[in-house]
């Protein structure tokens, strides 16, 4: 079995109609359990008090703000080299879910700055590149929308998605190309030194696991309704062609 | 629920502004997915029969 099949509309559909309920459910074990866990269990931290909080939202908002971007990149990249309409129609479905990631971790990272920073906002490096990153999921989205050819579409918004993966890795790894700024490096990480204590970590994890599953749900699920507005689109131009 | 001191606005108003754009995109996305899916049903009735399932 190969990957490429399901770059055959019918065999995504069967596919993800199937394993859609699992995803969903999963997904919502995982992020009512995190942020419940993170909110209700766990203690104050000794600098930031309650608004330690807001890590359970921000953290996993922000992850999945850059690599939706980042899966948007090699469905546009599939649709570049290899011409599959599935891969477009993936990169159009994951704009808005990327796009709310990004309003999410923008809203609470202003929050949460308030308190702690004593500005909703300063033009830091990682906070700059996130907002670009925002306007280029509006541009993107824009784009999709303002082109009839979904074909000339496709073309013209996997070249703006190449472009904004620069910012999308950009607001990932700003605060370690320049050394300034009010935000912090990152809190979470593979290498064990620079994680947050344990009692935040677990919490902290669960949530993370619960936006990817809950992106990857909504991507199945709207790729789908993509395919079918396609088709739709297909069969009303044969019936007008027709008639 | 917990004892959030004096940071209780703004960590109420984190979730709540978060879930609301969560919830948001989770409706939207089933709205507008039922709509297409009964839009292509009445269309596929009409052109190509009921059962067509070529993409």
């Amino acid at each position: 079995m190969s990957l490429w099949e399901y770059a055959n509309p019918k065999k995504f559909l069967t596919t993800s109609e199937r394993i859609l309920p699992w995803v969903w459910a999963l997904a919502g074990i995982c992020l009512i359990g995190g942020l419940a866990w993170g909110f209700f269990f766990t203690p104050d931290h000794e600098r930031m008090g309650s608004t330690m909080k807001i890590f359970y939202l921000h953290v996993p908002s922000a992850l999945m703000a850059i690599n939706a971007w980042l899966m948007m990149l090699v469905a546009s990249l599939i649709w570049l080299v290899r011409r599959h309409h599935v891969s477009a129609l993936a990169a159009r479905a994951a704009a808005p879910v990327g796009a709310a990631m990004t309003v999410i971790a923008l809203v609470t990272g202003a929050i949460w700055g308030q308190p702690m920073w004593g500005t909703w906002w300063v033009w830091d490096p990682r906070l700059t590149s996130f907002l670009i990153l925002f306007l280029f999921y509006l541009g993107y989205i824009a784009l999709w929308a303002a082109i009839e050819d979904p074909d000339t579409a496709a073309d013209l918004t996997s070249i703006t998605c190449l472009v904004g993966s620069v910012f999308a890795l950009l607001s990932r790894y700003a605060v370690n190309f320049w050394n300034q700024g009010l935000h912090q490096p990152a809190s979470m990480s593979l290498d064990k030194e620079q994680n947050v204590a344990d009692v935040f970590w677990f919490p902290a994890v669960t949530c993370i696991a619960g936006f990817i599953l809950l992106f990857v749900a909504l991507v199945l699920y709207r790729t789908g309704t993509e395919i079918r507005a396609r088709r739709m689109r297909a069969l009303l131009a044969r019936e007008r062609a027709v008639a | 629920m917990p004892d959030l001191g004096k940071y209780a606005d703004t960590v109420l108003w984190s979730y709540i502004a978060s879930l609301a754009v969560l919830g948001l995109v989770v409706a939207g996305s089933v709205w507008r997915g039922r709509r297409v899916r009964a839009a292509l049903a009445r269309v596929e009735d009409r052109v190509a029969g009921k059962g067509s399932t070529d993409v």
